[in-house]
């Protein structure tokens, strides 16, 4: 399995640090009601199809990346670099 | 503050398999800049070399800026850290010279050797490239510095680790060589 980089070109999977789903990604307020919370930490879709889930490029560039994969034909359909999306965030 | 003795991590004599030469580097000094957003244009005007587009190596007189991960170069051979005062409010600047180790690797089966504990194709690779990636389990910056021959640096605590590694590598395409 190899993974894209953003910054260093594509890269063999054993550079790369799984940390979960994307979803870790949209934290509810810290006011948000139990339900929102206990959702975020512990309910997880288990699709089989398209997925997206953060990876650390922790031998490498040292990037979050959030990674579009497919479970059932193992395709990577791309990798962003968390920063720029949150960079894409702000000036919106 | 007392003066202190700089001593190689090393200190170990050069060894040779099949053409193939391990050896420790003179210890240069490596500040990591760190340079805040939006800044690193500004850095690179300061110290008169373009700051290095990843995985590239800007290189002027003696220093030389190696890209060394997202938003991080290290000046490698430069002005020390102390006399850096014109990036103050443009980066963040840490003096790592003690906490890297320099190996130099040359020869025609460099590429061999370390296709066994880099996961890099580094066939075709040229002076100006650099790669972030691993020697084994540990953190590698790697130099190309023109044909069969590279820079290794990880970290100073696993020095002997690198060099016992990468020599067991050599002695191994050494014996396929025959």
């Amino acid at each position: 399995m190899r993974l894209t980089c953003p910054l260093c070109g594509p890269r063999d999977r054993r550079e790369f640090y799984y940390y979960g789903a994307a979803v870790y990604l949209d934290r509810p307020a810290a006011d948000a009601p139990p339900e929102a919370w206990d959702e975020y930490l512990h309910l997880r879709d288990n699709p089989a199809g398209v997925t997206q889930d953060l990876w650390y490029h922790e031998q490498g560039c040292g990037s979050w990346l959030k990674v579009t994969r497919n479970t059932v034909t193992h395709e990577i359909l791309a990798v962003d670099a968390v920063s720029a999306a949150d960079a894409a965030e702000e000036a919106r | 503050m007392p003066d202190l003795i700089a001593k190689p991590a090393l200190g170990a004599v050069a060894v040779t398999h099949a053409g193939c030469t391990l050896a420790e580097a003179a210890a240069l000094t490596i500040t990591a800049l760190a340079p805040f957003p939006g800044q690193a244009a500004a850095v690179g005007a300061e110290l008169g070399l373009a700051f290095p587009a990843p995985n590239t190596v800007s290189e002027g007189g003696a220093a030389r800026l190696v890209w060394a991960g997202r938003d991080l170069a290290f000046l490698i051979g430069g002005a020390a850290p102390e006399r850096l005062a014109a990036l103050n409010g443009l980066a963040a600047v840490t003096d790592q010279s003690d906490a890297w180790v320099t190996l130099t690797l040359t020869g025609p089966p460099t590429v061999e050797v370390l296709a066994r504990l880099v996961p890099l194709d580094l066939r075709g690779t040229a002076r100006g490239q650099v790669f972030r990636t691993g020697l084994g389990h540990m953190p590698l910056v790697l130099i190309a510095e023109g044909a069969d021959s590279f820079t290794l640096m990880t970290f100073r605590s696993m020095a002997r680790t690198a060099w016992h590694e990468i020599e067991e590598a050599m002695v191994k395409v050494a014996a396929r060589s025959f």
